[in-house]
């Protein structure tokens, strides 16, 4: 099975089962490679990292679905994840993601109608000084008000264009 | 340059060692920064000396593991199972998950080299064959710039192929997690570094030490703790351990967070200062017009302590002690006399306009959601104890909920694989024990009141 990949990411695959003693060690870096490039790790692309490294398509499916970052399905283009514990919430993290799902009318875990986020909350990420906090895609955000929030919202829409979900067929 | 954002007040009682360059605005993560400031000068003295001598300054230093046990760093390389002949791993959890805890992120993304430097000395002092870097997914600038740093590192002969010209090599790798807490477990750490879901092992009898990646021996340390190898050189071990207490040295940056003016790190030498130092002086206290309800001393796992309360008893001098939580001496000692734990130094305040029912349901939201699966006890019973809390904040507590809940909390410590099962029964124990009133009086409260909380936790 030929993976629907571009070569840059290939090669650096190959590079990364070469950097450990042992080639299933390099099952997540494999499947964070995959999930950047096409957003989630589908059954087929699974199936192909398990023969790259292998192993048992079971072998990849219980680490994906063991590990929260590690998604089968597609997700909005941003990803926002807002921290949800103690430190955060007791600054206002509840808040500040009610304005997240708000600004796209979306809910949690949700794709938004415009396709542009998905918002989520987060366990912990470990900027508790800073609360609250979210991460939007790679980058922190701390400290976070309402002004804030509502200028991050802005910016992604303004930058990210919007993709609505084609409806969902009538036999789902 | 990769960079992030400096703290530019340093407190006059910190103490720092660590994080001495971290926040100089002028400092950055490249490793020319990192040479004209004295950088891998320990790496070279490190490299000149014998192993053995290298184990043994950080046995001398008296040095605790900073991950949350404190577990003396030095005693654990000297478990390393050398006979078998196996190859020995070195692995650096920045795993930093504990709620509450952000010192490791500052250390990873403001000084990258001093972590590689500490890691390439504790390399040679364990004679290892290669090293990892355990870095959760959800700081991919930290894993940008260790990144980077390593590779820097390796051009300049400090890590990779015959270190130094001196026939060592040893590499690091930087591996990334994907947003599970459990990963930051030492053996669920090595169980997912081998590609597999990060199920615990049962110990004893095997530690890492003696079995750990691969099935060989391996040493995991904590960020925090391989920083400090690198000063541990500098001074030397009896030198080192002359900073902070007998069983305290060095310096240890804690954690301050939740609801206190001046949240932050503070790096401060072991058993000087007390909560009430950090809480008040560092911190600046409580809000305007708040009152302090409880203090959560060392990550969301540990025993919650409730304002007002007087801890009494023997220290193992014999000298007898009675604290309010303002007095408890701020080291590892301190917090476990007052009947709870240091952890990994992450100090949580809580207020007045907080819902303690409501606080420990959010500490319990996050433990069901961590827990790997393994045990039953741990899965089912997280699981149960989140869902009465959120029951009881949703309106529709009952009177018996406080002895449900501390039954449930008693049957799952010490009955797990992992220290997940006391993580996770610490706060539901600790706090209906403590607050046994509030848990009580939910039982009466007006649905619809508890329905229209303006702060919410969960």
């Amino acid at each position: 099975m030929a993976a629907d990949l571009p070569p840059e990411t290939l090669q650096a695959i190959d590079g990364l089962i070469a950097r450990y003693p042992q080639a299933r060690s390099a099952l997540m870096p494999i499947l964070h490679a995959i999930q950047k490039e096409q957003g989630c790790i589908s059954l087929e692309m699974q199936e192909w990292a398990a023969a790259q490294l292998g192993l048992t398509p079971i072998q990849v499916r219980e680490v994906v679905s063991f590990y929260p970052f590690y998604r089968e399905h597609p997700i909005g283009a941003r990803h926002i994840r807002v921290c949800r514990t103690l430190s955060c919430a007791l600054n206002g993290g509840y808040r500040v993601c009610d304005a997240f799902k708000s600004a796209f009318a979306t809910e949690l875990g949700e794709v938004s109608p415009d396709g542009r986020v998905t918002v989520e909350f987060a366990e912990c990420l470990a900027s508790c000084g800073t609360a609250p906090v979210a991460l939007v895609d790679d980058v922190l955000h701390e400290n976070l008000t309402d002004e804030q929030v509502a200028a991050i919202c802005e910016q992604i829409k303004r930058d990210t264009p919007a993709r609505p979900a084609p409806p969902a067929p009538d036999n789902a | 340059m990769l960079a992030v954002p400096k703290r530019t007040h340093i407190h006059p009682l910190e103490r720092r060692i660590l994080l001495k360059h971290a926040d100089d605005p002028q400092y950055d993560v490249s490793i020319d920064c990192y040479l004209r400031h004295g950088g891998y000068a320990e790496l070279r003295k490190a490299a000149a000396m014998p192993p053995e001598q290298i184990v043994q300054e950080v046995a001398d230093s008296e040095l605790r593991g900073r991950g949350g046990a404190g577990f003396p760093a030095g005693m654990k390389w000297k478990f390393l199972d050398r006979k078998s002949g196996k190859p020995v791993y070195l692995i650096c959890n920045a795993d930093e998950s504990e709620p509450g805890t952000f010192k490791d992120r500052q250390l990873i993304h403001k000084d990258p080299h001093q972590l590689i430097e500490g890691m390439m000395i504790t390399a040679f002092a364990i004679r290892a064959k290669l090293a990892f870097i355990y870095i959760r997914e959800e700081m991919p600038l930290g894993a940008r710039i260790l990144e980077a740093a390593i590779a820097e590192a390796r051009r300049h002969n400090l890590v990779g192929d015959d270190i130094l010209g001196t026939g060592f090599a040893c590499d690091i790798v930087v591996h990334r997690g994907a947003a599970a807490y459990i990963c930051g477990e030492e053996t669920g750490l090595i169980e997912s570094l081998e590609g597999k879901r990060a199920y615990p092992r049962i110990k004893p009898p095997y530690f890492p030490a003696a079995i750990g990646l691969y099935q060989c021996p391996t040493i995991v340390n904590n960020v925090e703790t391989l920083c400090n190898v690198k000063h541990i050189v500098a001074l030397g071990g009896k030198e080192f351990s002359r900073i902070g207490t007998p069983g305290n040295t060095g310096t240890r940056i804690w954690c301050l967070s939740g609801q206190v003016r001046n949240p932050g790190y503070f790096e401060l030498e072991g058993g000087r200062h007390t909560y009430g130092d950090l809480i008040y002086r560092m911190g600046g206290g409580l809000r305007e017009g708040r009152a302090l309800q409880a203090v959560i001393p060392g990550g969301t796992s540990a025993k919650v302590w409730r304002a007002g309360e007087r801890f009494t008893g023997k220290l193992r001098n014999g000298d007898p002690f009675n604290w309010g939580i303002e007095d408890v001496p701020l080291d590892f000692d301190g917090p476990m006399a007052a009947g709870s734990m240091s952890g990994s130094g992450a100090v949580i305040v809580i207020d007045d306009s907080a819902d303690i029912v409501e606080v420990l349901a959010n500490i319990n939201a996050f433990y069901a959601h961590e827990s790997c699966g393994q045990c039953t006890p741990c899965r089912e019973g997280s699981l149960w104890m989140r869902k009465i809390t959120s029951r009881m904040v949703g309106g529709a507590a009952r009177p018996e909920d406080a002895d449900l809940l501390a039954a449930i909390g008693d049957q799952i410590a010490g009955r797990t694989i992992c220290a997940h099962g006391e993580a996770c029964a610490w706060p539901t124990q600790s706090f209906v024990a403590k607050f046994r009133d509030k848990f009580t009086a939910k039982a009466g409260e007006d649905p619809e009141r508890a329905r229209s909380r303006s702060l919410r936790l969960v």
